[in-house]
C-alpha cells in the first residue's frame, strides 16, 4: 500500500467495506510512526500503546470525515498527538503519574555568578549531531532523555522539535500564548541539553 | 534589552537559533559570542541538541530494530490487536 497518499482515497473505500488484508494494511503502514509520536508526547510505553489503539478506533470512526484534503497519514498524526494530549491533560490532575515537574528540572539549567557569567561551563561535544545519530545508543539515549522531561517541557519539545510544528499550531493544540510555547521550548532544550551532556560528555 | 552578559545571551539562544531576534539585538549577541568561547560551547550543543531531537523523526537515521518511526516497523502484537480491533468494531 501506498503512504504517499497517491491512493489514500481508495484505502479509505476499503476499509469503509471492511477488507481484512487493507485494514491490516492500513494499521501497519501507519502505527510505527503513530507509536513513536505517542511515545515520546507520553513517555510511556503502556499508555503509548492505548493512545495509538484509540486514536485508530477514532480514525476508524471518523473515515467518512476525511475528505482527502490532508494526506492520511497527516491526519492520523493529528489523531493520535490529539489523543496523546487528552491523557497528558488528564494526568494533570494526577501528578503521581508525572515522571517529574518543572521545578526539578531546575538543576538543569545553566547557573551564573552575579556578573552573569555561567558557573561551570562545559566545551563542546567531540561528535557532530549527524555523527552521534548514527549511533543507535545515542538514539536510545534521546528518546529517553527526552522521556525524563517534566510532561509540560516534553510536549513543547516533542511537537516543536521532533515533530517540527510551528509556534503557531503548537500553541493552538496546548491552548497556550506563543509566548508560553516559546519559553517553555527553551527550557526543555536545555534541560534536554543537559541530561545528554551528562552522558556524552562524562 | 540584550545585556553582553552569559546569562542574557543564552535566555535569546532560541530567538537567535530561530532568526527572530532584531538587528541590534543579534550584534550584541554575535559580539559576545565572537568573545566568549563558553557561550559559543554552549550554542553549538544547544544546536546539537535540537538536531538530536529532529533527528528522531527522521527515516534517514532509522535502523531496523530501533524504536524510531520507521526503523523495524511497528511492534507486530501492537498491529494485530489494533487490526483485531477495528475489524471488530465494524462488525459490531
Amino acid at each position: 500500500m501506498s503512504i504517499d497518499g497517491s491512493d489514500d482515497a481508495a484505502v479509505v473505500a476499503a476499509l469503509q467495506a471492511g477488507d481484512r488484508a487493507a485494514t491490516a494494511g492500513f494499521v501497519q503502514a501507519h502505527a510505527g510512526r503513530m507509536h513513536a509520536v505517542a511515545r515520546r508526547m507520553l513517555g510511556s510505553e503502556d499508555e503509548a500503546r492505548d493512545a495509538v489503539q484509540e486514536a485508530f478506533l477514532r480514525a476508524f470512526q471518523s473515515l467518512h470525515e476525511f475528505r482527502g484534503a490532508a494526506r492520511l497519514g497527516t491526519w492520523l498524526h493529528r489523531i493520535v498527538v490529539n489523543e496523546a494530549l487528552m491523557r497528558l491533560r488528564a494526568r494533570k490532575a494526577r501528578p503521581e503519574l508525572q515522571a517529574a515537574t518543572e521545578q526539578s528540572i531546575d538543576d538543569l539549567l545553566p547557573r551564573y555568578y552575579e556578573d552573569g557569567h555561567r558557573i561551570a561551563p562545559r566545551p563542546a561535544w567531540a561528535e557532530s549531531a549527524d555523527a552521534l545519530l548514527e549511533r543507535r545508543e545515542v538514539r536510545a539515549l534521546v528518546q529517553r532523555s527526552i522521556e525524563r522531561l517534566p510532561d509540560t517541557l516534553r510536549v513543547v519539545l516533542v511537537l516543536r522539535d521532533v515533530e517540527e510544528l510551528d509556534v503557531k499550531e503548537t500553541a493552538a493544540l496546548l491552548a497556550l500564548s506563543e509566548g508560553a510555547v516559546k519559553t517553555r521550548l527553551h527550557r526543555a532544550r536545555q534541560a534536554l541539553r543537559a541530561l545528554l551532556e551528562k552522558e556524552l560528555v562524562p | 534589552m540584550m545585556r553582553d552578559i552569559c546569562e542574557d545571551v543564552i535566555g535569546f539562544l532560541d530567538d537567535y537559533v530561530s532568526g527572530d531576534l532584531a538587528p541590534e539585538q543579534r550584534a550584541v549577541f554575535e559580539a559576545h559570542l565572537e568573545r566568549c568561547p563558553y557561550c559559543r560551547d554552549y550554542l553549538a550543543t544547544y544546536r546539537d541538541t535540537i538536531a538530536l531531537g529532529r533527528g528522531l523523526a527522521d527515516p534517514a537515521h532509522d535502523r531496523a530494530g530501533d524504536a524510531g518511526d520507521a526503523g523495524g516497523g511497528p511492534p507486530a502484537e501492537l498491529v494485530e490487536a489494533i487490526t483485531a480491533s477495528l475489524l471488530a468494531h465494524r462488525r459490531r
